[in-house]
């Protein structure tokens, strides 16, 4: 297992510098300039050049990469163009809330996921089944800027449940330590903010699980049924074990596998991907950030982010194989 | 009767003192101002963008101030100013008793350190013992698009309060340019003391205090208690600027009450704002144009006056500006906005005559737009202060072509792109939207900038007059105002005669906010100026 796990971590290299230097390229293939982009309709030839040169893109493209590398191997992703700061800065205060905002729609999406999957294959073609998947098909349909201006009006306009965007209300002071402001309003036991933050939490969370949740319920209705029909499960039944135990002891953990896979790559693009999301809910998290980037072409915030997500991904895919071990002991990593 | 009319008095009376009561401002509480993006940074000699000036523009100063509402100069953090009779030598009497928010006294030494570090050969020098400016890191970018380097030749303490600078050349706006955002003045203590970070932690003589900084998220400023000025504010106690990225979001916060005031609208919700009895609607013309213009170093457009005519009366501003600037605009007469001192009054714009421009089209030899074949006209792909949005505008500025006869397909590039070919007046532009948001409310700031070709081949418009670059020269080297407003004149003149661009649009700003946030005025140069702003619980 530790053997698999540190070649699994060796791997992570040529994974990055592959990365790294699809990222570079497609950079500066893409038209548009961040000289450009910084000045605006004010540019000058003069003041463009002097940028570049501050910058270095007027060197060649192979000095520039081989620059980015060899920051890279001391660990530092370079400094942002726009606003000059450590891209490891800028990463570490805003990845806590995306993880946060991912975690709990994650958990949302594999709990009811799970449970609806459950209860369709359980009863295939009945009213459930066809309830809970038609609840999966408008789950992965709906778009997301939409639902999520829906759930603001229901729950924040007009019952006056649920705060409308941000991550915590102006006015409540939290000592920042992690940038989890969860984790951080317990370790300060800071009750009043915890309890905000959660309020905060709620809707984006819940925007963000649709389409997953429907995509794990779908997964563990295909799996489930799957599993349902092996002999073991009518062993098991014939044995006399009650239906709570055969679903959820027997069927359960083996149909789970193709069901955590689905998980793990959903994290991974709840992590990259939940621009939407943060843009609607206000929500000062990394996909926003990334996106604005793409827009305003800071190069390094892009490489820099993308390299850091890539890494991210692969060790939630190491954690996913880690995890099919523990599920299903037969399954030798 | 009488006690009738006694006791109607007497409640107008009451009513009338309550209302004097209610106009004085109260001090505390906190504004919440919701605004579309984050700052990009803090340190005013770095920025381009306005979320960053707009903290800036509370934190900081300079040593000229635009008037409210007005971009006519007044005393900042210099008291008195002198110009010496050949235009070139500035000396600037400064404030005295005045600190900066760490204590360091402001003085000039403040102004030479922080104006001169923008300097590419820093020809400074200092009264006191002075500091060692550090190399730049980057390029302050306003100093060097605003040419200054080619304009400031040294700055130099004479003494605890005075400083002179010695000019190149004689350039009219100076003081203007002194107002503005990217010479704000500095406590030199604050930023040596680690100059990487002072991006984010910003120390001025400013209203108010830099306290805390999230990103994406919010920027929280606290009153200055020790404000050199003593009459009007700071009044509040805090100030926070969030970041709400969502347009209709950013509304629903500011209907909900969470916020104070909600910058840039949709413009669908300013009808919602106006029948929301709790809301006011501040407004303000922006300084800003919107213009069409042609491919001046080319056929047929470089030499046909008629042909540019034929176009510049084909279309229709007033429906663009009524149903794609959604009444958030004026249509335009001049290429400088009518607040501007300078504004040509004389002028009459080109009218809408689809009849008249077809009569012109002929005259310019192509009748029916027959031998001209498709023109191409380049439209913005992003929407801009002074543009909601370029491509639809250009779709309607192509129907309209369409009617004479003339036929235009769009053209679009991802913003940079846009820029960059623009500036390269390449071979298929024909006619191009662009536009301009003014920096200092000084006319040569739009007029030479936007339009005096022979001055520069970064000229947006490349457009050659000999007597319009005259007429430049003369306005920047002009000090007296009311003989430069008389230059301005006859500039815009000349541009409506050769008809070299077509004013478009001013967009004018509209920020919904709660009632109870009183004495916000939006400025002309886009500024957000929190010290007088008080609330009315």
């Amino acid at each position: 297992m530790l053997v698999f796990i540190f070649r699994r971590i060796l791997i992570l290299i040529p994974t990055l510098l592959g990365v790294s230097i699809i990222i570079f390229l497609m950079l500066r293939i893409t038209p548009g300039d961040p000289a450009e982009l910084l000045l605006g309709e004010r540019a000058t030839e003069e003041a463009l050049h002097e940028i570049r040169e501050h910058l270095g893109l007027n060197e060649p493209l192979y000095v520039q990469y081989g620059k980015f590398i060899k920051r890279l191997m001391k660990g530092d992703l370079g400094e942002t163009i726009w606003s000059r700061q450590k891209v490891w800065i800028e990463v570490k205060e805003r990845f806590p809330a995306t993880i946060e905002l991912s975690v709990a729609a994650l958990f949302i999406s594999c709990f009811f996921g799970i449970i609806f999957g459950i209860i369709s294959a359980t009863r295939p073609y009945s009213i459930f089944d066809y309830l809970s998947m038609l609840g999966a098909l408008i789950g992965v349909s709906m778009p997301i800027f939409w639902l999520g201006l829906v759930f603001m009006l229901i729950f924040s306009v007009n019952l006056g449940w649920l705060p409308l965007s941000g991550r915590l209300s102006v006015g409540i002071d939290l000592e920042v330590i992690t940038n989890f402001y969860l984790l951080d309003a317990v370790l300060t036991k800071n009750w009043a903010a915890l309890k905000d933050a959660i309020w905060h939490l709620i809707m984006p969370a819940i925007t963000l699980s649709t389409i997953p949740m429907a995509i794990v319920a779908r997964m563990t209705r295909s799996s489930m049924l799957e599993v349902l029909r092996q002999d073991y499960i009518k062993t098991a039944k014939a044995k006399g074990l009650s239906q709570f135990m055969v679903t959820f002891k027997h069927a359960l953990r083996n149909a789970l596998i193709p069901v955590v896979t689905t998980i793990g790559l959903q994290f991974g693009v709840a992590l990259g991907g939940a621009i939407l999301t943060e843009t609607i809910f206000a929500w000062p998290g990394v996909g926003k950030w990334m996106f604005d980037a793409v827009m305003k072409r800071d190069y390094m915030v892009i490489q820099g982010g993308t390299l850091f997500i890539a890494a991210v991904f692969v060790v939630i895919n190491l954690v996913v194989d880690v995890l099919y071990a523990v599920i299903n002991p037969r399954i030798n990593v | 009767m009488l006690k009738k009319i006694t006791v109607l008095m007497t409640v107008f009376v009451f009513l009338f003192a309550g209302s004097a009561i209610a106009a004085t401002p109260k001090s505390g509480g906190t504004l919440i101002f919701g605004r579309g993006g984050d700052s990009v940074g803090l340190d005013m000699a770095y920025e381009t963008d306005g979320n960053s000036f707009m903290i800036g523009d509370n934190i900081f100063e300079q040593l000229m101030a635009y008037k409210d509402e007005s971009t006519a100069l007044e005393p900042g953090l210099a008291e008195s100013w002198k110009i010496a009779p050949d235009g070139k030598t500035y000396t600037f009497q400064l404030r005295k008793g005045v600190k900066f928010h760490d204590g360091t006294p402001f003085n000039a030494d403040a102004v030479v350190f922080s104006i001169g570090r923008m300097m590419k050969e820093r020809n400074v020098k200092f009264h006191g013992k002075g500091w060692k400016i550090p190399a730049q890191e980057r390029t302050p970018e306003y100093w060097v698009s605003m040419e200054m380097d080619d304009t400031v030749g040294s700055i130099e303490a004479t003494g605890e309060y005075t400083v002179v600078f010695k000019l190149k050349r004689v350039e009219a706006p100076f003081l203007a340019n002194m107002g503005m955002d990217f010479a704000s003045i500095i406590s030199p203590t604050a930023f040596l003391k680690n100059p990487k970070e002072f991006v984010r932690k910003p120390v001025g003589t400013g209203p108010f205090k830099f306290v805390k900084w999230v990103r994406d998220d919010q920027i929280i400023l606290e009153k200055n208690k020790n404000y050199w000025a003593k009459s009007g504010g700071p009044y509040l106690d805090k100030v926070v600027f969030r970041s709400i990225p969502e347009n209709s979001v950013r509304f629903l916060e500011l209907k909900t009450g969470n916020i104070h005031i909600c910058q840039f609208p949709n413009p669908a919700d300013i009808d919602l704002a106006k029948k929301d009895p709790n809301l006011i609607l501040p407004t303000q013309p922006g300084m800003n144009i919107g213009y069409l213009s042609f491919n001046h170093t080319k056929e047929p457009w470089k030499s046909n006056l008629d042909l540019r005519k034929a176009v510049a009366h084909a279309i229709n501003r007033k429906a663009i500006v009524d149903n794609l600037y959604k009444g958030m605009g004026q249509v335009a007469k001049n290429p400088i906005p009518p607040t501007m001192w300078g504004y040509n009054t004389n002028v009459p714009g080109f009218k809408y005559d689809p009849d008249l421009a077809k009569t012109l089209l002929a005259k310019a030899g192509f009748p029916e737009g027959k031998g001209l074949g498709e023109i191409t006209l380049w439209s913005m792909p992003v929407p801009r202060p002074y543009n909601p949005d370029g491509l639809k505008i250009g779709v309607a500025m192509a129907a309209d072509l369409k009617k004479i006869g003339i036929r235009a397909r769009i053209v679009s590039y991802d913003w940079g792109t846009y820029l960059k070919r623009q500036r390269e007046q390449p071979d298929d532009m024909d006619l191009f939207q662009l536009g301009w948001t003014g920096d200092n409310g000084d006319p040569d700031n739009f007029l030479a900038v936007l339009f005096d070709g022979l001055a520069s081949s970064s000229i947006r418009t490349q457009w050659k007059n000999e007597e319009y670059h005259k007429l430049m020269q003369q306005g920047k080297q002009t000090i007296d105002q009311a003989k430069r407003t008389e230059i301005y004149k006859k500039a815009l003149q000349l541009i409506y005669d050769d008809c070299s661009v077509i004013s478009v649009a001013h967009s004018t700003v509209i920020w919904p906010a709660h009632k109870s946030v009183k004495n916000f005025k939006l400025h002309p140069t886009s500024s957000v100026r929190i010290k007088n702003v008080w609330l009315d619980k």
